[in-house]
């Protein structure tokens, strides 16, 4: 065997690297959207963020020759983006699904109009660490090729779930998500309390998207999120709104994102486009099997109209 | 704890619009005190401890604390000064776990908590009290009394020394109630907490209170102790001289075939579990089966599932020998008529006028619409008329929207819908939950003039003596399983409270 040629095998262990590699934007948007439903609101914008941040990203990249400073003005858009979904949402009679499906197009046409200038020159990579030196074979140290972000996203989810359970921060926007009226009682102010998430959940997704745009697939075109962003949110209903199962079902969509090309390396042509729909697949059969009529999903928080 | 503190509420008067909700109410509740705030639904009594509370802003009136004006503006101001309000409805967040509601509702957190150091302070908090709740359950998963108990121990938790109890004991059984009550009749002696209690339970009031005061349509009837008053006399204190509620006669009459038959019924709730469980039961022409229980042992999950509201998971429901799955076609061919609680948000559209939510049934039938496609607005209105006179719905005209009537009007209403096609079965769920003591004798009439006339009759309710009034037999539920089944002319009253409980 000249390591080079491993078979079959070539299949799972792509999976894995397109865990790792894929999932990296599913973990922040989701953990993004897990922190802003907490707080009771939804924002269904986050595709318009991720675009936003991915073309502000890349933009900034280009300009100033620094992959991280992009990272930065990402957050800072996914912020503002935030914030203005926050705010709109505090007006009288505003809804929020309304307002979030308004801004994801506003995003999205926003970035494309934007972006326009940045289609055709190449942006510095943000990089990666080589995890995969102790192995000969070179898909290996391939697919252990990890961006600083996806480790940085697995950090996020461990410190929000543990912020969320043991903080007075953490609990008051749990409290603003189950109960406006307990949250009062205590003098909490649940429309600073939802602003604050919903900016801060906007920053998570603005990174989400500059990873898109820096690393993988690592280059700026209008058709870089496909759905990204919106598959996002679904996958925070199957987690459960717990930020750790965010991040296995932000995996577990990595890995379905990455059959297609995986099976195609290995000379499986037939059905690429199909294979390539899984990850679309998967999201609708979660929500069909999570999701009832009859039932209301155990661990929604309790003010969030939209799954009552 | 520091020591319970007097309260006096001087010369409150409160108006919503025209309506005076509270006209010059004068109330004095002693040091440790445990007082009955008494009268009837819309008597001000909520209103009262509302003002009290912080939670409406009065539109005059004063407060003593110790013999000290205070000002309360906002609920905040009412904690701070060592009062505290049990509610009906639960506030415990269902979410969070007992340590969780418990510390959040404190206010005071450190940035970080110190998850261990809480448990071990609520742990010690708990020896000191006479009953506990489970520390690190979700509320959730806690039991109607088990929850009740939480939001009381949350305010002795947080150094509450008056606490206003607002029906503290509707979601508990006897047993559950005088445990609760015992406890803080004990804290009362003690000097330790002042309690103002809004209860329509005499035996309540009896039993565990040392004063009452009643109150009737915003008015203040009188303050006298407990020891100088019996039930009839704080009865007509409560509402006045009027007409005794009206009884209908029980016609003495044998059961006749079985009209409704559930066999081995199991019915799942909304996250899935089971809330009934292999139900085996027989409702007969004629005759009315009270079925008895805590709220929350799959009444409501029975009632949707005969209403169509929710599908069975096994085991079947027959209605004149056949297979029933609650659609429209065999409601109406079996005449089922159906009153399920709260029937503004189960039984109507709450938009609609009243016509039109009268016509539910009927709307696509003569004289409401000849061929079922074209509905004729006349005779639609034309028969709402008529039911609305029958029935004394009070309404603006039949083509007001049904959500501005009053809760007992909604009830009429539907009531007038449900019984005007003279059903073979009618399934009742707490037909009388809120409303007031005239609307209560007319609606349990009517219940049973269909009895009377021969209609078979489900009554689900969590009012005892609603169930005892009206049943020729009564089956208690528990936990989704009947615990109990008897006739009810010879239940035993113990028997069935501990059946409700589980013993």
């Amino acid at each position: 065997m000249d390591g080079s040629d491993i078979g079959f095998w070539g299949v799972p262990l792509a999976m894995l690297a397109g865990a790792i590699r894929v999932s990296t934007p599913f973990i922040f948007v989701s953990l993004g959207e897990c922190l802003t439903e907490r707080s009771g609101r939804i924002n269904l914008g986050l595709e318009g963020t991720l675009m936003m941040g991915a073309m502000s990203a890349y933009g900034t990249a280009l300009l100033s020759g620094s992959p991280w400073l992009g990272v930065l003005v990402a957050a800072g858009v996914g912020l503002m983006l935030g914030t203005l979904h926050a705010v709109l949402c505090q007006l009288p009679k505003v809804n929020d699904i309304a307002t979030g499906i308004g801004l994801m197009l506003f995003g999205t046409g926003l970035a494309f109009f934007l972006g326009k200038p940045y289609i055709q020159p190449k942006a510095p990579n943000l990089g990666a660490l080589d995890l995969g030196g102790w192995s000969s074979i070179p898909q290996v140290q391939q697919a252990l090729q990890v961006n600083p972000l996806f480790i940085f996203g697995i950090l996020l989810a461990f410190a929000l779930a543990w912020a969320l359970k043991n903080t007075r921060w953490g609990l008051i926007v749990r409290l603003a998500g189950e109960s406006v009226d307990a949250a009062l009682a205590i003098g909490a102010s649940v429309a600073r309390v939802r602003l604050l998430a919903t900016a801060v959940g906007g920053a998570f997704a603005g990174i989400g998207g500059a990873f898109l745009s820096l690393y993988y697939p690592g280059s700026w075109n209008e058709g870089l999120s496909s759905g990204q962003g919106l598959m996002a949110v679904a996958l925070v209903i199957f987690a459960r709104w717990d930020p750790i199962r965010c991040l296995w079902a932000s995996l577990l969509f990595g890995a379905a994102g990455a059959i297609s090309p995986a099976l195609q390396s290995v000379g499986v042509t037939q059905g690429y486009y199909l294979f390539s729909a899984a990850p679309y697949v998967l999201t609708l059969a979660l929500m069909i099997a999570t999701c009832s009529p009859a039932r209301s999903v155990r661990g929604a928080p309790g003010e969030l109209g939209a799954v009552k | 704890m520091t020591a319970a503190p007097s309260l006096e509420l001087i010369g409150f008067t409160k108006r919503f619009g025209a309506m005076a909700a509270l006209d010059d109410v004068t109330v004095k509740i002693k040091a440790g005190a445990f007082h009955a705030l008494l009268g009837e639904n819309g008597a001000g009594k909520s209103t009262l401890v509302k003002c009290a509370m912080g939670y409406y802003a009065a539109d005059q009136g004063q407060i003593l604390l110790n013999d000290h004006e205070v000002e309360i503006a906002h609920p905040r101001q009412a904690h701070e000064l060592g009062l505290g309000m049990v509610y009906q409805h639960f506030t415990l967040v269902p979410n969070m776990t007992v340590l969780e509601n418990f510390v959040l509702s404190r206010g005071d957190l450190p940035a970080v908590i110190d998850w261990a150091a809480e448990r071990r302070a609520l742990k010690s908090f708990f020896e000191t009290t006479p009953f506990t709740v489970p520390i690190d359950t979700p509320v959730a998963d806690l039991a109607a009394g088990q929850k009740q108990k939480g939001e009381i121990l949350r305010q002795l938790y947080l150094k509450r020394n008056l606490l206003i109890l607002d029906e503290p004991t509707s979601v508990l059984t006897p047993d559950e109630a005088d445990e609760v009550l015992t406890t803080l009749k004990k804290l009362t002696n003690d000097g330790k907490i002042t309690i103002v209690t809004i209860t329509h339970k005499f035996r309540e009031v009896n039993t565990y209170c040392d004063a009452v005061t009643v109150l009737r349509r915003g008015q203040l009837i009188g303050t006298r102790p407990t020891s100088e008053l019996d039930n009839d006399m704080m009865a007509e204190m409560m509402v006045g001289r009027r007409e005794t509620r009206t009884v209908v006669e029980r016609e003495a009459r044998a059961p006749g075939k079985a009209v409704l038959k559930l066999e081995g019924l199991s019915v799942a709730d909304n996250v899935g579990q089971l809330a009934v469980e292999d139900l085996k039961l027989d409702i007969r022409a004629g005759e009315i089966v009270g079925i008895a229980g805590v709220s929350g042992n799959g009444q409501r999950e029975l009632v949707e599932a005969l209403a169509g509201q929710r599908d069975a998971e096994a085991g079947r429901m027959l209605v004149h020998g056949e297979v029933y799955t609650a659609t429209r076609p065999e409601m109406v061919r079996h005449r089922i008529a159906c009153l399920p609680e709260e029937p503004l948000r189960n039984a109507c559209v709450a938009d609609m006028s009243v016509a039109e939510n009268i016509a539910l049934r009927s709307f696509d039938q003569p004289p409401s619409s000849s061929t079922g496609v074209w509905l004729k607005r006349g005779p639609m209105r034309e028969t709402a008329r008529k039911l609305i006179e029958a029935y004394k719905v009070k309404t603006p005209g039949p083509d007001a929207a049904i959500r501005g009537l009053s809760g007992g009007n909604v009830q009429r209403a539907v009531l007038a819908r449900e019984l005007s096609s003279e059903g073979d079965l009618l399934i009742v769920a707490n037909p009388c939950f809120g409303l007031d003591f005239a609307a209560v004798a007319e609606i349990r009439a009517r219940i049973f003039q269909a009895r009377n006339r021969g209609a078979a009759v489900l009554l689900v309710s969590e009012d005892l003596d609603e169930i005892l009034q009206l049943s020729d037999r009564i089956v208690v539920m528990f936990d989704g399983k009947l615990a109990l089944e008897t006739d009810a002319a010879s239940a035993d009253v113990g028997a069935i409270g501990r059946a409700m409980a589980g013993h």
